[in-house]
């Protein structure tokens, strides 16, 4: 097998495999710099309890309408907005941390859907909804997914500014700008907007992964945040290419294999990333005086 | 003519229903350059975070002259020293409330920033990331972000902690600087002879206003005394503050004579009667 049968051909030959790469492609492009913010908030597991929230919103978009985009797609985004909101709420106006009230909120939220998707569906069906089909994508999908990728990275590129400033050093923001709490609320809504970008093709389980694996490894290799961001879309869209790949040519399922590809990045950077383990430990063989 | 920069009304800010600063009343004069000192609980960092409004008044209130910018170091601050920044973005961060959120920075606000790091004494120190500093340079580099916000009104709540006396000394010079260039500068101290040295006014706090005014006559022997001698605990069963009247001889045993009753805001005061005159009423030393 030649190389270019090996890595081209299965994406010039299949029409679902081209859709698979474009949606995927677009999905790094919003996602990973959202999960850079997110690991910089100290919040990488916030995505995980949000990609929880979102189940039964789809659940309920899915028992009324069977397996559908578009009433799944509003439903997860109405569940996973309102646990979001939620738990930024009691985290900004009581004396709960955020990592206590969203713990909260999702668990509520994800014994709703579970209870919701029981109520009719098998566990195959939980299993989709769960674990998605990236090789299912349709049009409608990969339009969704696009226009979550182009709002996406226009709303990171107008806070920008506030969202580095808030991870920074959030008493000088308040000090200095009302901006904080609307820049909280509107980062949790792009998770949010994100993650159900996600679960189309990865499920809600694996969605979040995307978001956080490459930023998780983009951390090992620079110390700026935006060379941090396009590293970690970098590393997105490798991940996507590779598991796509792997998933063609030895027949695996594709949402898990795109995460294990997104893993195996992430392991090698914590160990050689020149700010991983091995540069933390290996003595320099010489330093400056000052 | 004085010409305030910040009015104080009756001010009462604290927490969870209990007072940490009481009734404060009086003016800041614009071009001012103020030292606040008091034991520790006596109200002195809540009073900057009401003025900065990180708290909001219990009652009364705090106004601000129209226009004011101001610029707020706070005692304890909430930089997460694990990001991904330099000490260039930190500084940077100053030049927020003229950019904004989209402004973009021109070729002058980078002058500033570069300035800004020469006169703290951190050239050179521009692409440092940040959990490479020291505590003393990281206290320097929020320093120059002060210079760089270019407020009209600074806050520093004990600037100086754990900082060595040659930086203090470089700091010391930016604040003078400040002055003269007409900034009005509050700064909560914990050192008296530097008070005594630098600062022309004191406020004395001892949950309540002890003393406000020139520094000479308000940090006097007896003032001083009462100060460290103030009741620092909340009591569950401390009576209800009820309006202007009720709250003489509350069981903290703070003197609320002064200021009330006084219109400090009209104009002809001079130095020692419009902050209330509080340093001539403060309680002799009984309990001393």
């Amino acid at each position: 097998m030649t190389m270019f049968e090996f890595l081209i051909a299965p994406f010039t030959e299949f029409g679902f495999m081209q859709r698979a790469l474009a949606g995927s492609l677009l999905l790094s492009l919003s996602c990973c710099p959202v999960g850079v913010f997110l690991m910089l908030r100290r919040m990488s597991l916030a995505g995980d309890a949000m990609a929880h929230a979102i189940l039964p919103g789809a659940a309920a978009g899915f028992l009324l309408y069977g397996l559908e985009l578009v009433p799944m797609t509003i439903g997860g985004l109405i569940a996973g907005l309102t646990v979001a909101l939620s738990a930024g709420a009691v985290s900004r106006f009581t004396l709960q941390r955020e990592d206590a009230s969203m713990a909260a909120f999702y668990l509520i939220s994800l014994a709703a859907g579970v209870l919701l998707v029981s109520l009719r569906g098998s566990s195959v069906d939980l299993m989709h909804v769960l674990f998605g089909s990236v090789l299912a994508l349709d049009n409608s999908a990969l339009t969704l997914i696009g226009s979550i990728c182009v709002v996406t990275l226009i709303l990171l590129t107008v806070f920008w500014r506030a969202l580095v400033a808030e991870c920074l050093d959030p008493l000088f923001l308040r000090s200095v700008s009302r901006l904080g709490a609307p820049v909280h609320f509107v980062f949790l809504g792009v998770v949010v907007l994100n993650l159900v970008g996600g679960f189309q093709a990865l499920g809600t389980l694996l969605s979040v992964g995307l978001m956080m694996l490459p930023a998780a490894g983009a951390r090992f290799w620079t110390s700026r945040v935006e060379t941090m961001a396009l590293l970690s879309v970098a590393i997105g869209m490798v991940s996507c290419a590779a598991g796509l790949l792997v998933s063609y040519h030895a027949a695996l399922p594709s949402g898990p294999a795109i995460i294990f590809a997104a893993g195996a990045i992430y392991l090698f950077s914590v160990i050689f990333g020149t700010r991983g383990a091995i540069a933390a430990r290996v003595r320099p063989s010489r330093h400056r005086t000052a | 003519m004085s010409d305030p920069c910040l009015t104080f009304n009756n001010l009462t800010l604290g927490y969870d229903r209990h007072a940490a600063v009481h009734h404060l009343e009086g003016v800041v004069d614009k071009g001012s350059l103020t030292a606040i000192y008091g034991a520790n609980g006596s109200g002195k960092s809540t009073l900057l975070k009401g003025i900065v409004g990180l708290i909001k008044p219990m009652a009364g209130d705090c106004k601000r002259s129209p226009g004011t910018r101001i610029a707020y170091l706070p005692q304890l601050s909430e930089i997460d020293r694990a990001f991904p920044a330099r000490v260039v973005d930190i500084v940077s961060l100053g030049l927020w409330p003229r950019l904004g959120l989209l402004g973009r920075q021109t070729a002058e606000d980078r002058k500033a920033v570069a300035d800004a790091l020469v006169a703290v004494g951190l050239a050179g120190f521009e692409k440092r990331p940040l959990d490479t500093l020291s505590g003393g340079q990281m206290q320097r580099a929020l320093f120059a972000r002060v210079l760089v916000q270019n407020a009209d009104l600074i806050l520093l709540d004990e600037p100086f902690n754990a900082i060595d006396a040659r930086t203090v000394r470089d700091l010391l010079v930016i604040i003078s600087r400040w002055h003269a260039e007409g900034r009005t500068v509050m700064a909560v101290l914990h050192d008296l002879e530097l008070v005594r040295l630098h600062f022309p006014e004191t406020l004395l706090l001892a949950r309540a206003p002890v003393a406000w005014g020139q520094t000479k006559d308000v940090l006097t022997p007896a003032n001083l005394e009462y100060s460290r001698h103030f009741d620092e605990a909340w009591h569950d069963d401390a009576p209800w503050c009820e309006g202007d009247d009720a709250h003489h001889g509350s069981i903290h045993g703070h003197e609320h004579g002064h200021g009330h009753g006084h219109d400090h805001h009209d104009g002809h005061a001079h130095r020692d009667s419009k902050h209330g005159s509080a340093s001539a009423k403060a309680p002799q030393t009984e309990d001393a």
